[in-house]
C-alpha cells in the first residue's frame, strides 16, 4: 500500500492550475501530479505514489551502496547475478 | 529498472549478509514496520539469507490489515447505496467486514470501482455530476497527502458530488503502543522509508531516544533491508540507540514540506482504532470542519456500531509481531487469501498472505 516507484519524467503540462507529468517507469508510462515536488523537471527520476510524486531521486546518494561495498572490496571476486526479478506490483 | 534492479543486486546482497554475520554475536530481534517491506522480505527470501542470530518479526505497517472493522461495515453501506459509485484501491475490496464486503457489494451490481489514484475519483465526479462518487480514503502518511490533494481539489471546484470516508492512520503513536507494551521483545526497527519521505524522520528520532531503541530508516528493494539489518545490528553490537536513515535517496530529515501542508489543511489528528491492535490514541487522520461538507460519514449518515473480529484469527498478535502467522491454526486451512478470515490475509503486504505466497505454508522457523 505504502509502496512508491520510481520513474523518469518524460514531459510535463499545466492542467486545472496543476503540474502533472508523464512518467515511464520501466516498459510503463503513467501520470503523476507533481504537487509535492515543484522542483521535478523532465529527465529526473521521481518516486511515485498513487499516482503524486512524492519525491524526488537523489542520484549521487542512489550510487552510495554500490560505491561503499566496491570499496571495502566486498564486491570483487563474485560471479555476477543479473538482476531478474520483474517490477514490482504497485 | 533504473533505482530498482541495482538494489536487487545478488552480489551486493550477499556482500551484505557477509558483513551482517560478521558483526553479529549475539541474538536480536528487528521488526519491520511497513508491509512493503514485510512483502519484500518474503519475496526474495531475504530472512532466510540472514545469521541465525537476527530475527525477523513483522510489524502492523500494512494499512489495509488495520483499517477497523467498523470503517468497512462503513464502505459497505455507502457503497451498496443506489445513488452511489464508490471508488477503492483495490486491497480493500475482499477484506472482510462483519457481514459482508465491498467485492460482495460489487458482484451483486453494486457501483463499486478500483482506482490506482484518488484522483480518478475526483475525474467521476467531475464527469457523472448525476452520482455521488465516495473515495475510500485508507492509508499511511505516504498516502494521506494524495488522498488529501483529492479533497482539496474538489472543494476548489465546488464538486458537491465528491466526497471521502477516511480512515487514515499515522505509524509513530503505532509504534510508541508497541514500545509501551509489557510484551514487546523488539530490539530494533526498521523505519517506514515511504511514510519517512513524507514526513521526514523527526518523530523516530524521538522514539529512538525515549526508548532507547534504534531505528534506521529503510527502504523496499533486498538489497536496502539488508543495509538497513546490516545497521541496525551494527548498533546494537555497539550498545547506540540513534535514528538513522538508510534510504537517503528519497528520505531527508525535514521529508516532503508541501504534501505535509496539504496533510494539515486538510486532515486532524484524532483516536483510531486499529484492527487487530485496539484504540491507539492520537493515531489517525480525519477531515477538518473546513471540508465537512466533502465528509462521507456526515453526508450518509451511517451508524456506528462495534463490531467484533472472528474469534479464530490471531492478526492483533501477528500485527503487534508476537507470533508468526503460521502460528494461527487457521492458517493456510481455514483462511487463505481466496477465504480470507482476517485482513492480513487480504493484502498482497500482509504477513499471512505474504507467507502464504511465499513458500511459508510449513510451520515457520
Ligand atoms: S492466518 Fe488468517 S485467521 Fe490467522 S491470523 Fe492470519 S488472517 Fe487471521
Amino acid at each position: 500500500m505504502c509502496l512508491a516507484v520510481p520513474g523518469r519524467i518524460l514531459e510535463t503540462e499545466e492542467r486545472g492550475g496543476a503540474r502533472v507529468a508523464r512518467v515511464q517507469f520501466g516498459g510503463i508510462v503513467r501520470e503523476a501530479h507533481l504537487d509535492f515536488v515543484p522542483e521535478a523537471a523532465v529527465g529526473d527520476y521521481v518516486m511515485v505514489h498513487v499516482g503524486f510524486a512524492i519525491s524526488m531521486v537523489d542520484r549521487e546518494e542512489a550510487e552510495r551502496t554500490y560505491r561503499l561495498l566496491e570499496a571495502m572490496g566486498l564486491l570483487a571476486g563474485e560471479g555476477l547475478d543479473g538482476p531478474g526479478a520483474d517490477v514490482a506490483p504497485e | 529498472m533504473r533505482y530498482v534492479d541495482e538494489y536487487r543486486d545478488e552480489r551486493i546482497a550477499r556482500a551484505l549478509v557477509a558483513d551482517i554475520a560478521r558483526r553479529v554475536t549475539r541474538p536480536w530481534v528487528l521488526m519491520e514496520i511497513c508491509g512493503g517491506q514485510t512483502h519484500t522480505l518474503m519475496r526474495y527470501g531475504v530472512d532466510e539469507l540472514l545469521p541465525r542470530e537476527v530475527e525477523l518479526v513483522h510489524g502492523p505497517g500494512c494499512p489495509v490489515c488495520v483499517t477497523p472493522l467498523e470503517i468497512i461495515d462503513k464502505a459497505v453501506a455507502i457503497a451498496s447505496r443506489p445513488e452511489v459509485t464508490f471508488v477503492s484501491y483495490g486491497d480493500m475490496l475482499r477484506v472482510p467486514g462483519s457481514g459482508s464486503d465491498l467485492f460482495r457489494v460489487k458482484a451483486g451490481g453494486g457501483d463499486v470501482r478500483v482506482a490506482y489514484s484518488p484522483m480518478e475519483a475526483v475525474r467521476l465526479a467531475r464527469a457523472h455530476p448525476d452520482r455521488q462518487v465516495v473515495f475510500f480514503g485508507i492509508g499511511f502518511e505516504t498516502t494521506a497527502p494524495a488522498n488529501a490533494m483529492a479533497v482539496w481539489q474538489a472543494r476548489r471546484e465546488g464538486l458537491a458530488n465528491f466526497s471521502m470516508l477516511a480512515s487514515h492512520v499515522l505509524v509513530p503513536p503505532a509504534l510508541e503502543l508497541l514500545l509501551r507494551s509489557p510484551r514487546n521483545r523488539v530490539q530494533g526497527f526498521i523505519g517506514p522509508g515511504h511514510v519517512c519521505t513524507v514526513m521526514g524522520y523527526r518523530q523516530y528520532e524521538d522514539l529512538s531516544r525515549t526508548f532507547h531503541v534504534p531505528i534506521v530508516v529503510g527502504g523496499f528493494e533486498p538489497v536496502d533491508l539488508l543495509e538497513a539489518i546490516a545497521m541496525l545490528v551494527a548498533q546494537l553490537e555497539e550498545g547506540r540507540a540513534e535514528a538513522e536513515n538508510q534510504y537517503v535517496r528519497s528520505v531527508s530529515y525535514e521529508g516532503n514540506l508541501p504534501a505535509q501542508r496539504i496533510l494539515e489543511e486538510v486532515f486532524e489528528v484524532c483516536d483510531r482504532k486499529w484492527r487487530g491492535v485496539g484504540l491507539v490514541p492520537r493515531s489517525g487522520l480525519r477531515l477538518r470542519p473546513a471540508f465537512a461538507a466533502h465528509d462521507a460519514e456526515t453526508r450518509f449518515g451511517v451508524e456506528t456500531t462495534s463490531a467484533d473480529e472472528p474469534a479464530e484469527c490471531r492478526s492483533a498478535e501477528v500485527l503487534q509481531g508476537l507470533v508468526r502467522p503460521t502460528d494461527c491454526p487457521a492458517f493456510g486451512g481455514r483462511c487463505t487469501p481466496e477465504n480470507p478470515l482476517g485482513a492480513p490475509m487480504v493484502s498482497a503486504e500482509g504477513a499471512c498472505a505474504a507467507y502464504y505466497r511465499y513458500r511459508r505454508h510449513a510451520a515457520g522457523p
